[in-house]
């Protein structure tokens, strides 16, 4: 940073500017990259936001039971076609979970009951949201624990930065 | 001297873990696509199903209880099935252990084509055109094979063609300590 300060000096670009003037346009910067990426974020959601059904005919007459038949399809993964939904996916194993869900709503069991059918046969991966246990806590403090990283770095290198030209540099002084 | 030798070596590091994953994926030593399945140690799921060759002969698991005997999930439609059906006739030829089959989301005609033209390596071949049974198992992709205890438990299971190699190494010895501690 001296460096650069130096050769600013030596083109003659007038005063080296204040340290708050360059912590002020890093400050810009970020608040201008958080922007552009929460506005694709934003329009990504909009765009998928509604979810494909793969199904043509609805399951239920009741817009309630409907709800909560493709809230729980949401939320289980087709085994086949691993990346996708049971609700995602038109694969025969998928067609046939889907039939067992609405099997079992129809006999009256409940959301967690349907859960545990499904992990007692296809473990917690068919889970797309996997419970907190002692194997996953670390893949859920992942994201925390990573922008806590992010964050520290980007704090120690702005203190850093702003704090080095404060050294007084020899060319400025005359 | 450290400034650019710890990111380098920070990014070899990276490389290498994903090379030797990549080397393990390539050799099948590691299967990306395989899921833990939670039957283990569990007892057999039970159901009672029509013979593939007679509509009127049922099928059952409790009819199997007290000795030990191997599911095998297969249908007309899965390419594995037809890369393991030679190896599953090599075995049932040992006659050690009752192999069952479970046609899956299959048609009866070309199931009992299938037996008829390649052999059948089955002691009995159950029916299940709706996968009902097979979503029991947790079957989600054939062919898949399950070692079951004399004591009705799941001791084994076995996602895409049988081998050799894998019955040899993880079937037999299973079977063959099971059998030595109960008899």
């Amino acid at each position: 940073m001296r460096r650069s300060g130096r050769a600013e000096a030596a083109r003659g670009n007038g005063a080296p500017r204040p340290d708050a003037g360059r912590l002020a346009e890093f400050g810009s910067a970020l608040v201008a990259f958080l922007t552009a990426l929460l506005l694709s974020l934003a329009v990504t959601l909009a765009v998928t936001g509604p979810a494909f059904a793969i199904e043509a005919e609805r399951a239920f007459e009741d817009p309630a039971l409907q709800k909560r038949y493709e809230d729980l399809n949401d939320e289980l993964r087709c085994l086949v076609c691993q990346n996708q939904t049971i609700a995602d996916s038109n694969a025969p194993l998928a067609q046939d979970l889907r039939r067992e869900v609405r099997e079992m709503m129809r006999a009256g069991r409940t959301d967690d009951d349907i859960r545990q059918f499904m992990t007692e046969r296809y473990g917690d991966f068919v889970l797309y949201k996997p419970p907190m246990t002692a194997r996953t806590y670390l893949l859920w403090s992942a994201p925390v624990i990573l922008l806590l990283i992010a964050l520290g770095s980007v704090a120690v290198i702005v203190l850093k930065r702003s704090r080095k030209p404060i050294e007084p540099d020899p060319e400025e002084a005359t | 001297m450290w400034r650019y030798l710890g990111p380098l070596i920070g990014v070899l590091a990276l490389g290498a873990i994903f090379a030797v994953t990549l080397a393990r994926i390539g050799t099948g030593e590691l299967d990306v696509r395989e899921i833990p399945s939670p039957l283990i140690g569990k007892p057999a799921p039970q159901f009672e199903l029509p013979s593939v060759q007679d509509e009127n002969e049922r099928i059952s698991t409790a009819a199997l209880a007290g000795r030990p005997w191997v599911l095998n999930v297969w249908g007309t439609w899965c390419p594995g099935c037809r890369q393991e059906h030679d190896t599953l006739l090599r075995i049932s030829s040992d006659s050690v252990v009752p192999i069952i089959g479970l046609n899956w989301k299959d048609e009866r005609s070309l199931a009992m084509q299938w037996l008829t033209q390649l052999g059948n390596p089955y002691t009995k071949v159950a029916f299940d055109p709706e996968g009902d049974v097979a979503i029991d198992w947790g079957v989600y992709g054939s062919p898949e094979t399950f070692l079951v205890s004399a004591e009705g438990i799941v001791i084994a299971k076995h996602i895409g063609p049988m081998t050799e190699q894998i019955w040899r190494e993880k079937f037999l010895p299973l079977l063959a300590e099971k059998s030595g501690g109960g008899a």
